[in-house]
């Protein structure tokens, strides 16, 4: 909210400077967004009157013009479409100061030009440079125009919260500014203006529980050509609100000035009765602005004999609205219950003044205060006659004002301080709380009231906000906690996620973040099974739904690194992917796991371009022992069994499995896949659940032999298709305990052995625990394990 | 010398001890030389060797690429740690939220104006984004009583296009304690220490100005002084001195009641903060989006 410092200041004017007035607003939580001049920096310029308008000899789209500048004429060559005998307008002297420039005596195409008229522009008032600005015939030539319009005055720019709406008007912001202050505030003068006609309109209230209150007038022969006057334009302008008519200027000046929402209907266009009601779903109606609505239910209407005239609180009608042909007006100041007004605009898409203020809440009282000022302005304006103030109200449904209980002990107990009594008691008549006390044995007790205005008082610890607030946050206490010194519980059994993320940033990952909504066309080719959770309001297509997988983010980041030049990317993140269990459910909060996720990403060349090695690309291996770095953190075993993922290549896929459960996939990007993302490097990607591999074995030490262990190396021959992990398990099983290690140490196709088969060259390790194993022993196990080789895949020796 | 030594018996008897000594000395002379020289010969066979052996130990290292993690991960990291030393659990929650822990049982029922300070993206009218990290704070008071010391770091998301200062997706600690003492007074102490920890600067002015939040009462923006220009005005600060990174306040009362506590036997206090925002202004960053884009060029600027 715009407004203006000297409105403010007409009603309570404490001394300081605009800067310290604004710094004093935050901090009593009247946060002050900026502040400006109404106008710039000028001196020197006054009212002149052009006197009169020749034509310029050398210059066709010149004139020249005698300028009355109150003590004598200057001749003033001039460029303005609208310079004519007879208009008022500012009027730069020669040595005036304007727009950081001084005005000098100048030759126009060979005239000469003692001074300069101005526009909006050439002051800092606006942007409006079409012509001359206009000033009112009434003002006096020769008057500094800064005095005359009141410049000296800053435009102030307040962000609200929603709590204070008693300060959305210049009424409120002098009570809290003169509460801050110390300082009585100068509230106008509202004497009542005495009806001169009798006509009223009538209304009913036909759901008192949205709208108890409805103040109407009726206004008869107003003249709507009548000017708006300039100090109200004035206003206006500094509070950003555009001057219209007289009737749209005072209503919004009301609004501005007593935070009292007003409405105009042109009577003439007034049928039957006005009944204020909620809707029924369909019914439509035209706004102010020619848009038309059509209604959902329960959305409170101002109606007629015609059907609908006004959006209560929101925007009046079209039908009903005063036009430069209205004679008579009938002028609402009604009350509406912030719920009933709450979300309405915002349902249809509108956003306006009124419902800003209806829906954080107006006083209930006021409407007739309000009333009796719009008819003293109006009528002094436009003339005219005034009926009486008809007040309809249902009063049991109007708000009632809570007795709020305040403890001594408790304000002591929530602030860390004690307040004494009185000091307590001086800040509630600071706020014009009302109280009495109601002492306990052992506690100072109040009831106290908040005036109406402050309809956000409901409970005690409204009330000590309000005494803290005046108090000073900055001078209640600080204190360090205090607590007694438990020690947390820091299970062994669980691995931190810094320990994993540092072990891939060992491994030369750069963590990234991305974003949870993604490109519903990336996640498809990324995870084509699973059918992403749609969000209802996306910022844009591509970012309309919730990842399935963190491989949709990491591929769209290295593909941002591939276009800018990078060739080895390695990236890694960690955050929750959504999928919804049953994707034909109704989507509900327990329909969808929400799993925390570690994923990867990795292309180019194995190592950074270096002296030490030749580029070699990365394989499936590589990202593999990556990841092997990770869970071997867990000490537990993960298996890696070939497997299949839609986004990756058949063949190049591996799940991996902690006890049969399935912690994740890592494998190379399906070239199909790599093709349609455009993207012309091969990728390999990975991707586990956290919850699978954070979970850590606690070490359990065995006990060291000190006999001498004997190696036995064997070569078989199996075929190609028989994986490294059953071979192993198959020695596993047969081997008894003194087979201490197991390594395959060579893989080898090619030359020498038939090209469906290939050699693995393993290493066995044997120790016993109590005792020196005998060549007989070893060989025995030897034996055993080549059969059950030879048994189980056709192995044969190499010899 | 053993022709000499042998020759020592031709000698009166008398003159054999000193003729003997001499030979000696003569002997151990000469052996002392050899032995000098056969070192001498060793040491520069090998020096030469040792030379050839040279390398240049300027080159660099085998593969020596680390990574790095996020800035926002370290700036969440620091913070988490700061308050794990002072015995607060740090609790993570869901981020695809229903409206109740996002907003009512936070004091915000539907259509209350404070919930136009919350852009919200909806998959349908009951779930959501969660737009801050209090509804950590709901479950976590729902399940567990005082007293309650936590923080809740995570994603939080806002509909907002992204520009140098919005992103519609950020980052937010927000800490709770609930306990039988707990006041304004502990909340000062709490959110001073910690910004001067962060900001490694305990003279760092701290301020509280009145605010609201529905789920806070009293409410305060909490305002430290510019880290950049020490409260003289900077771009960084617009000129005011100070920067707003937190709101704060005591748990309204009826907050505790939603989640089963009794207002009058505990009191709390909460805050919340951006660490994207404490990250920019403790590394310098000057446009949020970097966070998103990972530029490596960016990214490999954190170690």
């Amino acid at each position: 909210m715009k407004f203006s410092e000297n409105w403010l200041r007409e009603f309570v004017n404490p001394p300081q400077s605009t800067k310290e007035l604004v710094e004093q607003l935050t901090m009593a939580g009247l946060e002050v967004d900026g502040f400006e001049p109404v106008a710039s920096d000028f001196s020197d310029v006054v009212v002149g009157e052009i006197v009169s308008v020749d034509k310029h000899p050398d210059a066709e789209k010149l004139v020249v013009c005698k300028v009355d500048g109150g003590s004598e004429q200057f001749q003033v060559v001039c460029g303005a479409p609208n310079a004519r005998p007879g208009i008022k307008i500012p009027f730069a002297l020669v040595g005036a100061k304007l727009s950081g420039s001084k005005i000098k005596k100048a030759k126009l195409r060979g005239v000469e030009s003692f001074g300069m008229l101005c526009s909006e522009r050439e002051l800092g008032l606006s942007d409006s440079h079409e012509g001359l600005m206009e000033l009112p015939a009434d003002a006096p030539v020769g008057d500094n125009i800064r005095e005359y319009l009141q410049l000296e005055d800053a435009i102030i720019d307040l962000d609200l919260t929603p709590n204070r709406s008693d300060c959305l008007g210049i009424k409120g912001l002098a009570r809290e500014t003169g509460l801050l202050n110390e300082l009585d505030v100068n509230y106008p003068e509202i004497p009542p203006v005495l009806a001169t006609i009798d006509d009223t309109f009538p209304v009913e209230l036909a759901n008192p529980e949205t709208c108890p209150r409805f103040v109407g007038r009726v206004f008869r022969n107003i003249n709507l050509q009548a000017e708006t006057p300039l100090w109200m334009k004035e206003k206006l302008r500094r509070c950003d609100v555009r001057s219209i008519d007289p009737v749209v200027d005072v209503t919004n000046y009301i609004m501005l000035e007593l935070n009292h929402p007003m409405h105009a209907y042109d009577l003439a266009c007034l049928t039957d009765k006005i009944i204020v009601r909620q809707s029924t779903a369909g019914e439509k109606i035209t706004l102010l602005d020619s848009q038309e609505i059509t209604l959902h239910e329960d959305t409170v209407l101002i109606t007629d004999g015609s059907g609908p005239i006004g959006m209560a609180g929101v925007m009046g009608g079209l039908t009903t609205s005063v036009t430069s042909e209205t004679n008579d007006i009938f002028l609402e100041c009604a009350w509406f219950a912030p719920t009933s007004i709450a979300g309405q605009a915002r349902s249809y898409g509108l956003n306006t003044d009124a419902a800003h203020r209806f829906e954080r809440g107006v006083d209930w009282q006021g409407q007739q205060e309000a009333m009796e000022r719009a008819t003293a302005l109006l009528l002094d304006i436009t003339g005219g006659e005034a009926g009486p103030i008809i007040d309809t109200v249902v009063p049991e449904n109007l708000p009632s004002l809570p007795d709020v209980p305040l403890r001594a002990s408790r304000i002591k107990r929530l602030l860390g301080v004690a307040i004494d009594d009185v000091s307590v008691e001086g800040m509630l008549q600071r706020l014009s709380f009302k109280f009495v006390r109601a002492d306990a044995a052992d506690d100072t007790h109040w009831l106290v009231k908040a005036p109406s205005h402050r309809f956000d008082i409901a409970i005690e610890a409204d009330l000590i906000e309000e005494i803290s607030r005046v108090y000073g946050y900055n001078t209640l206490p600080v204190r360090t906690p205090q607590s007694s010194l438990a020690m947390p519980e820091l299970p062994e059994s669980h691995l931190t996620l810094p320990r994993i993320r540092d072990q891939l940033v060992a491994r030369g990952y750069q963590e990234s973040i991305s974003y949870s909504f993604v490109d519903p066309a990336v996640e498809a080719l990324l995870d084509p099974e699973q059918r992403p959770i749609e969000l209802a309001n996306p910022l844009s297509g591509d970012m309309s739904v919730m990842r399935t997988t963190l491989w949709t983010g990491l591929i769209k980041s290295l593909i941002y690194n591939l276009n800018r030049q990078q060739n080895r990317v390695r990236l890694f993140e960690v955050g929750l992917r959504f999928r919804q269990k049953n994707p034909d459910n109704v989507l509900t909060f327990d329909g969808i796991s929400q799993d925390k996720t570690i994923a990867g990403v990795a292309c180019g060349p194995r190592a950074a371009e270096n002296w030490a090695t030749d580029a070699q690309a990365i394989d499936f291996y590589d990202i593999k022992g990556d990841l092997e770095s990770v869970l071997g953190l867990s000490g537990d075993v993960f298996e890696f069994r070939a497997g299949a993922h839609p986004a990756l290549q058949s063949g190049q896929v591996a799940d991996v499995y902690r006890d049969d459960e399935l912690v994740g996939h890592v494998g190379l990007l399906d070239p199909r896949v790599q093709k349609k993302l455009d993207i012309r490097v091969p990728i390999y990607l990975f991707e586990l659940k956290i919850d699978c591999i954070i979970t850590k074995m606690v070490p359990e030490a065995a006990p060291l032999s000190r006999f001498p262990e004997v190696r036995r190396d064997l070569a078989i021959i199996v075929d190609r298709a028989v994986e490294a992990i059953n071979v192993r398990k198959c020695v596993n099983s047969v081997a008894d305990s003194s087979l201490t290690n197991l390594k395959l140490f060579d893989v080898y196709q090619g030359k020498g052995i038939d090209p469906n088969r290939k050699s693995l060259a393993l290493g066995l390790t044997f120790r016993h625990t109590s005792r020196t194993l005998t060549d007989e022993e070893i060989n025995h196990s030897i034996s055993k394990i080549v059969a059950s080789l030879e048994a189980d895949f056709g192995a044969t020796l190499r010899n | 010398m053993t022709g000499l030594l042998k020759s020592l018996g031709n000698l009166p008897a008398e003159e054999r001890p000193a003729a003997g000594a001499e030979i000696n000395r003569a002997k151990n002379t000469i052996e002392r030389a050899i032995a000098e020289r056969k070192d001498g010969l060793e040491s520069s066979a090998l020096e030469e060797k040792l030379s050839a052996d040279a390398i240049d130990v300027t080159l660099p290292g085998r593969s020596p690429e680390i990574g790095g993690l996020h800035p926002v991960t370290i700036a969440l990291q620091r913070m988490e740690n700061f308050f794990r030393s002072v015995g607060y659990d740090v609790v993570e929650g869901p981020e695809i939220e229903d409206d109740y822990h996002n907003f009512e049982a936070l004091n915000l029922p539907a259509h209350h104006p404070a919930r136009a300070m919350h852009d919200t993206f909806y998959f349908n009218p009951n779930l959501l984004l969660r737009t801050h990290t209090s509804p950590v704070q709901v479950r976590t008071m729902e399940t567990q009583k005082p007293p309650i010391r936590i923080i809740c770091p995570g994603r939080v998301y806002r509909v907002d296009p992204p520009d140098p200062s919005h992103l519609p997706m950020f980052h937010q600690v927000e800490g709770l304690v609930v306990d039988k003492d707990v006041s304004f007074a502990d909340l000062k102490g709490t959110v001073v220490q910690f910004l001067h920890v962060f900001f490694e600067n305990n003279s760092l002015d701290v301020r509280f100005r009145p605010s609201y939040f529905p789920f806070t009462e009293p409410s305060a923006e909490v305002d430290v002084q510019c880290v950049h220009c020490l409260g003289a005005g900077c771009r960084v600060c617009g000129q005011t001195g100070w920067l707003e990174v937190m709101g704060s306040g005591m748990v309204h009362p009826r907050v505790l009641e939603y989640s089963g506590i009794d207002p009058e036997e505990y009191t709390g206090f909460a805050f919340g903060m951006g660490p994207d925002r404490l990250a920019m202004l403790r590394y310098g960053v000057d446009d949020l989006r970097h966070y998103l884009d990972n530029d490596l060029r960016f990214l490999e600027q954190f170690r």
